[in-house]
C-alpha cells in the first residue's frame, strides 16, 4: 500500500509546489486540529506552558513538522534512507505512539482540503494519502 | 486498514446513550443545512472510490468506474452518494437515538450487502473532507471534532448488526 507510483510522485511534488508557500500555516492549522480533535494527542506536549491550539508553541511545531513533510518530498525516491535521522529522534527521544502519525497525515489532508479545495482533487487525494503513510512508515523504521 | 484511516472508534453500550453537548447539536445541525446532498454525496462516494479503490467492490453493477474521471461521472455513483447523505440526514433528525435508528440499515449492510464494515470509516473520512472543502475556514477545529463524533456514533451503529 505504501509504493509510490511514478504517477504518485508527480502528483506529490506538483501539488507540493503549488501549495509549499502556505506551508508554514497549514502545518499551524494540522497540529491544532489535532490538538482538538484528539484531545489525547496533547500528551506529547505536556511539557509546552500553553497547550492550547493556537499558541505560539503549538504553531512552531506545526511550522516544524511541515518542513520535515517538505524535506521528505525531495526526498520521495527514499524515504527511509532520507528519513533515517528523523525516525531515529521519533524512536528514541520523542517516542511517539506511530499510531499518532495517521492522525495527523489525516488532518494535514483535511487542511489540504480547506486551503485548496479545488486543487485537493481526489487524484491529488489518494497520492498525497499514500505519500504521508509511506512518510509515516520510515519515521517508525527504527523503533524496533 | 489503511494507513491514515483515523475515524474516532466508538464503544457505545446498548445501555449507554451517547451524549451531545449544545454545541455538537447545534453544530451537526448547522452543517447539514449548509450543504447540499447532491453534491456532498456524490463527491464523498466519489472519493471514496477513488482514495480507496478496493471499495470499488460493492459496486460492481455501477458500470464504468475504470478511473476517476469516469466515477466522478457516473450517474449510479452520484445518485448513490445523494441516497447516503438522506441516509445520514436521518441520524441528524435522530440524534439521541441513532443506534436504533440505523438497526434495518444495519442488517443490510451486513447481510444483503455485505460491507466490511472497516469500510465506514473509509467513507466517514471522505466526508469529512469533501465537507472541509465545502465550508472552507468555517470548517474549524471544534466544528470538525462535533463531525467527526458524529460520524463515529453512525459508523458504529451500521456496524452493531453484524455477527
Amino acid at each position: 500500500m505504501t509504493t509510490l507510483t511514478a504517477k504518485d510522485k508527480q502528483t506529490v511534488k506538483a501539488f507540493w509546489a503549488k501549495v509549499s508557500g502556505k506551508s508554514e500555516d497549514i502545518g499551524a492549522d494540522a497540529v491544532a486540529r489535532m490538538l482538538v480533535v484528539y484531545p489525547q494527542t496533547k500528551i506529547y506536549f505536556s511539557h509546552w506552558p500553553d497547550q492550547s491550539p493556537n499558541s505560539p508553541a503549538a504553531r512552531k511545531h506545526g511550522i516544524t513538522v511541515m518542513m520535515g513533510v517538505g524535506d521528505a518530498v525531495t526526498k520521495i525516491d527514499d524515504l527511509k534512507e532520507g528519513l533515517k535521522e528523523l525516525s531515529q529522534l521519533h524512536a528514541f527521544t520523542l517516542r511517539v505512539d506511530p499510531g499518532n502519525f495517521k492522525i495527523l497525515s489525516h488532518n494535514i489532508l483535511v487542511v489540504m482540503a480547506v486551503m485548496f479545495p479545488t486543487d485537493f482533487t481526489p487524484e491529488v487525494h489518494v497520492s498525497l494519502d499514500k505519500f504521508l503513510a509511506a512518510v509515516s512508515l520510515a519515521l517508525a523504521e527504527k523503533y524496533r | 486498514m489503511p494507513e491514515n484511516s483515523v475515524s474516532a472508534d466508538l464503544q457505545t453500550g446498548s445501555d449507554k446513550m451517547v451524549e451531545w453537548t449544545d454545541f455538537e447539536r447545534d453544530t451537526i445541525k448547522d452543517i447539514f443545512s449548509m450543504i447540499e446532498y447532491d453534491v456532498v454525496g456524490p463527491a464523498a462516494l466519489t472519493r471514496c472510490l477513488v482514495v480507496y479503490p478496493w471499495t470499488q467492490r460493492y459496486f460492481g453493477g455501477f458500470g464504468n468506474l475504470y478511473n476517476a474521471a469516469a466515477i466522478k461521472g457516473n450517474p449510479m455513483v452520484s445518485k448513490h452518494g445523494t441516497t447516503i447523505m438522506h441516509g445520514l440526514d436521518r441520524a441528524v433528525k435522530n440524534l439521541d437515538d441513532i443506534e436504533n435508528t440505523y438497526t434495518e440499515l444495519s442488517v443490510l449492510h451486513s447481510e444483503k450487502l455485505h460491507v466490511d464494515p472497516d469500510n465506514f470509516k473509509l467513507l466517514a473520512d471522505c466526508l469529512t473532507i469533501v465537507v472541509a472543502a465545502q465550508l472552507g475556514k468555517k470548517f474549524t477545529g471544534e466544528v470538525q471534532a462535533a463531525f467527526q463524533k458524529f460520524l463515529a456514533v453512525v459508523v458504529s451503529s451500521l456496524g452493531r448488526q453484524y455477527h
